[in-house]
């Protein structure tokens, strides 16, 4: 009987310190999750500044209209291959979109990205200071009446 | 001979030089941008674009303009996979395409009229001809972080480059409220082409693909591109190289 009771007495504790641990075991496995699947990214990733710098730990922001967390978007047709995303939310904006699919599995698609691919090459952008004609940029209205107004004042030098 | 004009909502720059040039010369190519935005502007109510959004004509009255634009905005969708589409939510909205064909139909009447050696810039959309007392014009790209500053210092003749883009406003944070633009991580593109209609067509396509969009320009014969994202990285095709001016 005394060791029948031991032996409830240890099973029970046994129960109760597998769902306590189960329990927080669920609590640490589910980022750790999020952060593993992230590795598979292929290399194309960005990450962006996070709008509210100093709050990064908050585990999500009230009023906002997405939850932190990493999510793997569907796989989409691009036509010349296919594309998949993984979205990373934290503080409730997106701070990081990484591809998961490149279009570069299908046929086709290799035929042309072979050709195209390696040719590109990539630099961080610095000033070159020689003397232009003319400027090319992106236009809105506002940078327009930007341009416009500083021109106007180069000729009002002149 | 050199003069700004205010049209279509942006500065317009002529700089013939030619010594032939008149001031009317280049009257006569400002008056050719006004009248295309009198056809073609969204944003005026008698334009000829308004009122076919409108319903109120008829496709038998659409002018030869009005075909040319709307067969080759057809043609560029096709060229450009759809990514390059003038209608949204059924109406039509040219302005990606209009401004590439008047700049090239603007070289065009200047070459007509003997002219070899000019620029036309129309918002940063430029089409070059000829050179500057016997210098390759030289084209700056603007650093999309400062405008003060340019990034590339090229020399060009007798092509088209236009660069299409996002104007940055202090942050790199993607729009939650755009969820059919989480590509903005890219901030510009300028492509060179063999003339400017071709250069500023595949320009807004291009940077409608995103971070893809520098490879669609690698592929395509006869362009080449620079494209700068929110990291201020640059990613540039394999011929872009041979234009970049070495001072």
């Amino acid at each position: 009987m005394k060791k029948f009771t031991v032996a409830v007495l240890i099973i029970g504790a046994f129960i109760l310190y597998s769902l306590l641990y189960g329990h927080a075991n669920v609590v640490a496995v589910l980022p750790k999750n999020s952060t593993n699947s992230s590795s598979s990214g292929r290399g194309s990733s960005t990450s962006v500044v996070p709008a509210t710098p100093g709050t990064t730990n908050t585990p999500g922001t009230p009023g906002s209209l997405y939850k932190d967390g990493s999510y793997t978007g569907s796989v989409a047709d691009a036509q010349w291959g296919y594309i998949q995303v993984k979205a990373i939310i934290s503080n409730g904006k997106i701070t990081d979109v990484q591809f998961l699919q490149y279009p570069n599995e299908r046929n086709r698609s290799i035929m042309i990205n072979n050709y195209a691919d390696p040719q590109l090459t990539s630099e961080t952008i610095a000033a070159q200071s020689a003397n232009v004609d003319i400027v090319t940029g992106a236009t809105d209205t506002s940078q327009a009446f930007i341009q416009s107004l500083s021109d106007a004042l180069s000729q009002a030098k002149a | 001979m050199k003069q700004t004009r205010l049209l279509m909502g942006m500065p317009i720059t002529l700089e013939v030089v030619d010594p032939i040039v008149s001031p009317d010369d280049l009257e006569k190519v400002f008056a050719y941008f006004v009248s295309v935005d009198e056809t073609f502007s969204t944003y005026k109510a008698t334009s000829e674009i308004s009122k076919i959004n409108r319903g109120e004509l008829p496709t038998a009255e659409y002018s030869e303009d009005m075909k040319a634009i709307l067969a080759l905005s057809e043609q560029t969708k096709k060229d450009t996979n759809g990514y390059f589409d003038i209608e949204h939510d059924g109406l039509y909205d040219p302005a990606g395409i209009v401004k590439g064909w008047a700049i090239q139909n603007a070289t065009d009447r200047l070459k007509a009229g003997g002219f070899r050696n000019f620029y036309i810039d129309a918002g940063g959309d430029i089409s070059v001809a000829g050179n500057k007392d016997g210098k390759l014009w030289r084209i700056g790209i603007r650093n999309p972080f400062n405008r003060s500053e340019n990034v590339k210092v090229l020399a060009l003749t007798d092509r088209g480059i236009a660069t299409s883009g996002t104007a940055i406003r202090g942050q790199h944070v993607y729009d939650p409220y755009n969820p059919n633009m989480p590509l903005l991580d890219i901030v510009s593109i300028t492509v060179i082409g063999p003339n400017i209609y071709e250069a500023d067509r595949f320009a807004t396509a291009a940077f409608a693909m995103g971070k893809r969009g520098i490879q669609f320009i690698e592929k395509l014969v006869g362009f080449e591109g620079y494209m700068i994202d929110a990291h201020a990285r640059a990613t540039f095709t394999s011929g872009f190289e041979r234009y970049v001016l070495h001072s």
